[in-house]
């Protein structure tokens, strides 16, 4: 029973066996001829010169029969010229065509991730300069709110550095990110979504705000203007305030 | 030939007894509601119970496998279509349809976004099924495949037809250069000579009640095609909204209708 499923012992002409085909150097050579070569061009060869100058380690086949890549060259040299059967078996054929598509497609998804991150983006940067010192009176600025998500203000004493000069705040609110509004009647930024205030120093004194403001980086550029960088940020309740790069004294 | 009932039982290594724990876990028999395939019946609820194996015909005929008879070209009109809905939603996450940012987004695609060909799978794509679209239809003319029972397929095949060449025209005019506005100018300039709806179309004329003209250029065809009396902002809108989500939604469906007539009228092909 267990014998016919098995392939009939391979006679001279019969079929590589899918094992020899791991055996490269074996089968490489006849190759080209494959698979449905015509009968003249699998002539009679003589003994495979090329390959039985290299022996390799002892490979079992299919039937279980151990054979050398000198012998397997020697079967498949004296391939019936007539047999047609092919040397990539389909088994063989389709898992490359299986192996190539999983790689295209892995590639593709791959590709279409890295297409998410542009490389180029159409946002303000986060140095700017927005003036000379000059140019601003005391109080809160409000110019370079919608543009760049900053209010500069000029304080006379500020709370930390007790000194007149900058500082910046950044208009995130510490409750949940809205952008509070300057209402300068009542001295205070207030949040229109969830109403936390603020005072120009930054402090929260109302509303469901942790945290007061946090501040960026100000110094002064070397033509003279503020330069202001939000890359680096100030936490009042981390003792951060105190930084010199927080606060520009003038 | 000794008839011998031997019980083989598989040595059972790290894989084998891995994927038994596997194939019992409640997450994997939920996802599949048959058993292992290792009988006939199994391995034909693989197919039966799985909605998308369960699209493939029982049997096929030999001729619906042979290349030179059908050209694939049916299967690579539908590849193609797959192909263009995946690109063309990628592009929608760069491109906005409006006369600001239209054109800076198209050259955006190129340059400042990775594999900037993007774009260009997506306009070589639609030219690609452009032609193969015509090139099946020329295959089911040449092979006769338009015959009844398959004539209600065949006029499927050509409305699918008009809404191809319009999901080009569509196209066509996003990317807002000089060669779409023009392109797409003057291809609406045909719609002024619709009959009847067309202001100088045949008839419009006679829409007239006295001196009040029924049809004129803001209410015609062409208005209704680029909603404005020119090309600009209202055009670029509609098109992009047709191109994107109405004549696609159009063609899928029609695609479902026209794959199940294909079954339902004796498979791909072949003669009857």
């Amino acid at each position: 029973m267990a014998d016919e499923t098995k392939p009939p012992a391979p006679p001279a002409s019969a079929p590589v066996p899918p094992g020899a085909s791991a055996d490269k150097p074996a089968s490489a050579p006849v190759a080209p001829s494959a698979p449905v070569a015509p009968a003249a061009a699998v002539a009679p060869k003589p003994p495979a010169p090329p390959i039985a100058a290299k022996p390799a380690a002892p490979a079992v086949d299919l039937a279980g029969k151990t054979t050398t890549a000198a012998a397997t060259a020697a079967k498949i040299s004296s391939r019936d010229p007539d047999d047609s059967s092919p040397l990539v078996t389909r088994r063989i054929w389709l898992g490359m065509a299986w192996g190539a598509f999983s790689a295209a497609s892995a590639a593709a998804l791959a590709a279409t991730g890295r297409f998410m991150f542009p490389n180029v983006l159409n946002e303000p940067p986060a140095q700017f300069k927005v003036g000379f010192p000059a140019d601003f009176g005391m109080g809160v600025d409000e110019r370079f709110k919608e543009s760049n998500g900053v209010w500069i203000v000029r304080t006379a004493d500020d709370i930390v550095h007790r000194a007149s000069g900058f500082y910046v705040l950044n208009t995130t609110c510490t409750h949940l990110g809205c952008t509070p509004n300057f209402l300068a009647a009542e001295s205070k930024f207030k949040c229109p979504c969830h109403g936390s205030g603020f005072r120009p120093t930054g402090i929260n004194f109302e509303g469901p705000a942790p945290r007061p403001l946090e501040r960026n980086r100000i110094v002064l550029a070397e033509d003279g203007q503020i330069l202001i960088d939000k890359s680096r940020k100030f936490q009042f309740e981390l003792g951060q305030w105190i930084d010199p790069d927080a606060f520009l004294q003038i | 030939m000794a008839t011998e009932t031997k019980t083989v039982k598989p040595q059972e290594g790290y894989g084998t007894r891995f994927w038994n724990w596997l194939t019992e876990t409640q997450v994997w028999t939920s996802v599949f509601r048959h058993e292992r395939p290792n009988t006939d019946r199994n391995r034909v609820l693989v197919m039966l119970s799985n909605v998308f194996l369960h699209l493939h015909p029982v049997r096929i005929r030999k001729s619906g496998v042979k290349l030179r008879y059908t050209w694939c070209m049916g299967g690579l009109s539908f590849f193609l279509f797959l192909v263009l809905t995946f690109t063309g939603l990628l592009l929608m996450f760069y491109y906005r349809p409006t006369l600001e940012y239209a054109y800076s987004d198209i050259v955006g695609l190129r340059e400042h976004v990775p594999l900037g060909i993007m774009r260009e799978i997506h306009r070589w794509g639609a030219h690609a099924m452009v032609i193969t679209v015509w090139l099946h239809m020329f295959r089911v003319f040449m092979t006769g495949s338009y015959k009844p029972p398959r004539e209600f397929n065949w006029s499927i095949g050509v409305i699918m037809l008009v809404l191809t060449l319009l999901l080009s025209f569509t196209g066509y005019l996003l990317p807002w250069d000089q060669l779409a506005i023009w392109a797409i100018t003057v291809g609406s300039n045909m719609a002024r000579a619709t009959p009847f709806l067309g202001h100088e179309g045949p008839g419009a004329a006679l829409l007239a009640l006295g001196d009040v003209k029924l049809i004129h250029a803001a209410d015609d065809a062409r208005f209704a095609l680029l909603g404005g009396t020119f090309v600009g902002e209202g055009a670029l809108l509609r098109f992009y909204v047709l191109h994107c989500v109405g004549l696609p939604l159009g063609i899928a469906v029609l695609m479902a209708v026209h794959f199940w007539r294909v079954r339902k009228d004796g498979g791909i092909s072949g003669p009857l």
